[in-house]
């Protein structure tokens, strides 16, 4: 950046032991914030170390990647694999067992996000007392609703230990399809509880919609701003969190792309380095990196989709999509509302697996011609994952191409924050706490991974630190 | 009033992806195949919230972490519940998880911290450093020790 007002701002490399959410502020000679960046910690040499490993080891140590969802990784780098070995199609058991998971991960994750990481900002508002406003806070007030985030968490956690059979380094998608299915005594344990499951997920929704209509008119440009969105979709246009193709719309819904083929997805999508962050910056090709960027997750996929298949969500859907008159929602805080209707739907999709004997089958792997090249894209919690693989004669990865949830939400991130700082900075070159709140829960709206897979005793602190138009430190603070 | 062993539960977490950091899940994987009596098991990437569920279930928890900067080859302490929790990432220390526990649960379990010292964090891969292997064997012989020594103990609640 150059500019006779405004001087570059040199980020340090943050450590790699903990993963740290850093936000840099810079002003201009009035004190009003010029740019706003988010710098995330992003594991590149990932993608190198993986390379002479045999394909099949790939779906256990991508997990390495990420300790808060390794199985979305576990299950995109199956599917890769799946190309890979020429799995075109999987047993309906592999299929099932695989979503399975898949839903029980999602439901766990979304859950921990709402119920211990943003109602407190839901329930208590941005600025109460930030020694209420947490998850004990929640406890004191509302002891049954954050017992029920733990169980139903724990619900989803013990789902994915029956289908990926452990919890770390889960081994149950293999190529071709999986190592396991779901014993009668398994399914039962579940089933006992399921229709508690439902009531209590549909409670949770009903809470973030409250929040999001009574409040419609002070968040509607909470850091908000219009963007265009991606997610893969089902063949007839439903919401599918395990398997479509590419579609991509613009802020107004219209089509950039539609049921893409997985596999020729770098067709569409390309990705940019920028020489202020580790991330990459993925966009759409026919659009430029200038203005190519777009979102995913729980928003992207309720905007992108035609309608959901299970009938409760559906329901919601219908009515959180009548907010803008069945256009995309842009609204950067309707993201809490979008995330508690995929709970929804992913409760109820679990639980019509739960009645589904396929899951008791035994037929668990086909294989078929051998190919060289190989992706495997899924929604993630957080959106879109691409893993994308290239394979040698000597069964040795050759090519490994990641872009992940928090990557492609990466410029929207740093939009929102940007227009969190504008709006609400005192106009004294100072971080207040009402700032630093707000920047908060812009951010967590998007549930980013600040995490790394690694962490050790310590906490993961987002700090902001503010530079004025020399590029000197004036303020710092963290939470 | 009847009164039984204590139950103890021994959670050891980390990313065993990312050598050193694997400690955790090494020591809980060496004590689970020692099959003690009233000894529960559970290893994890990291802490959870869900935890605080199953350690209610319990007398005694026990988390086992590597650490970077503590003394060699470990430290034990006590720990207390304590209820600041950030909520800005989705971690969760083992104080925090205590005080979730007791929040939620009413449990009184009483809590320990075990750090094991690593070296090596930085790096993907799947083994220990040797310093840490040495660091691990002896953490192993000293919970050893203290979960036959806890066991022994009585459930006077």
């Amino acid at each position: 950046m150059s500019n006779e007002n405004l001087k570059r701002v040199v980020i340090e490399p943050v450590t790699r032991v903990e993963g740290h959410g850093k936000v840099s502020l810079l002003l201009d000679k009035d004190n009003q914030v010029k740019q706003a960046r988010l710098h995330i910690v992003e594991f590149r040499g990932f993608e190198r170390f993986i390379q002479g490993r045999p394909y099949w080891e790939a779906p256990v140590i991508v997990q390495r990647l990420c300790g808060i969802c390794p199985v979305s990784h576990h299950l995109a780098a199956a599917k890769a694999m799946d190309v890979i070995v020429g799995a075109d199609k999987l047993t309906p058991t592999a299929e099932k067992m695989r979503r399975l998971m898949h839903y029980g991960q999602t439901f766990q994750s979304h859950v921990l996000h709402f119920f211990h990481l943003c109602s407190p900002d839901l329930l208590f508002g941005f600025d109460a007392d930030p020694a209420i406003r947490n998850v004990i806070g929640i406890i004191k007030k509302y002891p049954e609703l954050a017992k029920q985030g733990v169980l139903m968490r724990k619900y989803g956690q013990e789902i994915i230990k029956a289908t990926a059979g452990k919890k770390i380094h889960g081994t149950g998608a293999i190529p071709g399809g999986v190592n396991k299915n779901l014993s009668i005594e398994e399914r039962d344990v579940f089933l006992k509880d399921i229709e508690q499951m439902v009531e209590w997920a549909k409670g949770a929704l009903k809470i973030a919609k409250d929040y999001t209509v009574e409040n419609l008119d002070s968040i509607a440009s909470f850091g908000s701003f219009d963007s265009s969105h991606l997610s893969i979709v089902r063949e007839d246009g439903a919401l599918d969190l395990y398997n479509g193709g590419l579609r991509a719309i613009t802020k107004d819904g219209e089509k950039i792309f539609d049921h893409f083929n997985n596999q020729k997805y770098h067709e569409q999508i390309a990705e940019e380095v920028k020489s202020w962050s580790y991330m990459k910056f993925p966009f759409i090709k026919s659009i430029g990196p200038e203005n190519g960027w777009y979102r995913v997750g729980p928003l992207a996929r309720i905007n992108a989709c035609d309608f959901i298949d299970t009938p409760l969500a559906e329901a919601e859907r219908a009515e959180f999509m009548a907010i803008t008159e069945g256009k995309p929602n842009n609204i950067t805080m309707a993201y809490h509302w979008t995330r508690m209707i995929e709970t929804l739907h992913s409760i109820e999709k679990i639980r019509d697996l739960l009645n589904d004997e396929d899951l008791q089958g035994t037929d668990l792997v086909v294989k078929g011609k051998r190919r060289e090249e190989g992706v495997g894209i899924i929604e993630a919690p957080r959106g879109t994952l691409f893993h994308h693989y290239k394979v040698d004669e000597k069964d040795q990865i050759t090519m490994c191409n990641l872009i992940v949830s928090t990557t492609s939400n990466n410029i929207p991130m740093n939009t929102a924050v940007e227009r969190v700082a504008q709006e609400y900075i005192s106009g004294k070159p100072e971080i207040t706490e009402g700032l630093l709140n707000r920047i908060e829960v812009a951010i967590r709206a998007y549930d980013p991974c600040l995490s790394c897979a690694t962490h050790a005793m310590g906490q993961m602190p987002l700090i902001v630190s503010m530079f004025d138009y020399e590029g000197k430190l004036i303020d710092k603070k963290a939470k | 009033m009847t009164s039984s062993p204590k139950k103890v539960l021994l959670i050891g977490f980390g990313n065993p992806g990312r050598l050193d950091d694997g400690l955790g899940p090494a020591l809980a994987e060496a004590i689970e195949n020692l099959n003690l009596l009233g000894v529960t098991v559970d290893s994890d990437y990291q802490l959870t919230v869900e935890d605080a569920s199953q350690i209610s279930e319990h007398n005694v928890v026990i988390f086992a972490d590597a650490s970077t900067n503590c003394d060699e080859p470990y430290i034990f302490r006590e720990i207390k519940p304590k209820t600041d929790i950030s909520f800005s990432s989705h971690s969760i220390s083992p104080e925090n998880v205590l005080g979730l526990s007791e929040e939620l649960f009413a449990a009184k379990t009483q809590g320990f911290v075990l750090e094991i010292r690593g070296y090596d964090f930085n790096e993907f891969g799947q083994k220990l450093s040797s310093k840490a292997q040495d660091n691990l064997i002896d953490a192993v012989e000293f919970v050893k020790a203290k979960l036959v020594e806890l066991t022994k103990e009585n459930d006077k609640s």
